[in-house]
């Protein structure tokens, strides 16, 4: 009786297309597009503050258009399913609680990130003159 | 139903094909109950694993509709009239359902699944510990290595090389069991190449394991654990344990 | 020693990945009013100057950015790696460099405000 054992063939390309849960974690990665993005248009936005007045105004009147405000609008809805609600339903697996005997539940955590993202939001907002 | 089920001889095939079985079946059926009704009734030639039927064997797991399941634990009334049954994925076939699972016995190996100590155990006496103690690993024990993990996780399909889940779970077992002095020893595998850093958290391990073992939760905390050490033995610190 | 670098960069990309969660929203909202056209008090010259030019402005604002950036540049590196793309190492030299560039850049403006 001879082996011949069949490797079946993986591709390395387009192996998140077999099932939904595989292009969910694609789109997930994918948000840390979004996140340089923004963490180089602060950057832009910083470097127009050191200019100076003009400078600052000139970068908010180029922002106002309606292609940045549907990217915004889109980038929010994206980022906020796809990295803040993703990334707190995963944080309890990486501290797990536990009161003596018991492991306690990871909503416990879950609930504690959505309450500090709530205030943290809200510093910002009040900080910025939002509310 | 009917049964789309791949098949593959290494003596007679180039490459595996797939053949259909209609399969009269009882409500309270496993689809496992449907392939042993295969191999009893229509085609004695059907090659599989399997043992205990009652989800602590870790044998018979299978891709069901491309979903790697334990087939004991999958039942009819869940699942379409026409099921396709594929060998677990990620892989080798060595015959029908059957896969080589050479590599993923030598990494349970690797990652030194025994309690090590620097110092040998009181006289006569045994090692204590409490309900609490033991309620901090207990659930990574629960892991019966039936690898639905392995073919869950595409971190292993894009590397064969990765430790992956199921011995990964193992060894934060014994990291996190209070009679274990290894932890150090066994990060310096663990947290090299191949080793946690591969896995990007997809989650599919966790959700496919039959038994909730949450293999994804071992190597994030792994994750954290390796960092540190890191630190600890760039400080200066010998690799003792915490 | 055996524990690979990669432990190091993975700490900047799980403190990133934190920080941006909780934060980018309300960053992202910010540039959503600015384009709007509701530009809001604390985001005009004088409010945001005096912010930014205070030591614990500067603080926030660097770290925040510094943790974003890297945690994008290691998780780009994975996204490489997840479509296929073999070239690992020149792909975390590129991002990594990128994400030091937007670092010297933020240390950079920062310190002219």
């Amino acid at each position: 009786m001879s082996r011949q054992p069949y490797v079946r063939p993986f591709s390395k390309t387009t192996w998140y297309m077999r099932n939904g849960r595989y292009k969910v974690y694609m789109l997930r990665e994918m948000t840390c597009l979004l996140v340089g993005f923004y963490a180089f248009l602060t950057i832009f936005a910083l470097a127009a503050l050191a200019a100076g007045a003009d400078q600052w105004n000139n970068f908010l009147a180029s922002q106002q258009n309606t292609a940045m405000i549907a990217f915004h609008a889109f980038a929010l809805l994206y980022f906020l399913f796809y990295q803040t609600f993703a990334w707190f339903k995963l944080a309890p697996k990486a501290m797990p609680l536990q009161l003596g005997e018991k492991i306690l539940p990871g909503s416990i955590i879950v609930i504690g990130h959505y309450v500090a993202w709530a205030v943290l939001s809200a510093v910002i907002f009040w900080l910025a003159g939002v509310i | 139903m009917e049964l789309e089920v791949m098949r593959y001889d290494p003596e007679k095939d180039k490459e595996p094909w797939f053949q259909s079985y209609s399969v009269p079946c009882e409500d309270d059926w496993a689809i496992l109950d449907a392939i042993n009704y295969v191999k009893d009734n229509i085609d004695t030639t059907l090659s599989y694993r399997w043992s205990c039927h009652m989800m602590v064997c870790g044998s018979c797991g299978m891709m069901v509709n491309g979903e790697p399941s334990l087939t004991c634990k999958t039942f009819i009334r869940n699942l379409p009239d026409k099921v396709r049954i594929e060998p677990l994925e990620n892989f080798p076939i060595e015959r029908d359902l059957v896969v080589v699972l050479d590599d993923v016995m030598q990494k349970l190996h690797k990652v030194q699944p025994y309690i090590i100590r620097k110092d040998d155990p009181p006289e006569g006496k045994e090692y204590q510990q409490s309900r609490g103690a033991l309620a901090k690993f207990k659930q990574y024990t629960m892991c019966i290595n039936c690898m639905c993990c392995y073919s869950a996780c595409p971190q292993y399909g894009l590397n064969n090389d990765f430790i992956g889940p199921a011995a990964l779970a193992l060894a934060h077992r014994y990291n996190l069991d209070s009679r274990d002095q290894g932890k150090s020893q066994r990060l310096n595998i663990l947290a090299d190449h191949d080793g946690v850093w591969d896995c990007s958290f997809v989650g599919a391990c966790s959700e496919v394991c039959p038994k909730h073992v949450d293999p994804a939760a071992a190597i994030q905390q792994m994750k954290i654990d390796g960092a540190m050490e890191f630190w600890k033995q760039k400080m200066g610190f010998p690799g003792g344990d915490s | 020693m055996a524990i690979a670098k990669k432990s190091v960069v993975w700490v900047l990309f799980a403190a990133g990945g934190t920080i941006s969660s909780f934060l980018f929203p309300a960053l992202i909202t910010l540039f959503l009013l600015i384009a709007l056209g509701f530009t809001p008090d604390g985001l005009q010259y004088e409010q945001f100057h005096t912010f930014a030019a205070s030591l614990l402005g500067k603080a926030c604002l660097f770290v925040v950015l510094f943790l974003s950036l890297w945690h994008a540049a290691h998780r780009l590196r994975v996204v490489f790696h997840d479509f296929g793309v073999r070239k690992d190492r020149l792909i975390a030299n590129a991002v990594y460099l990128v994400a030091t560039v937007g670092t010297v850049m933020t240390a950079f403006y920062l310190y002219m405000i």
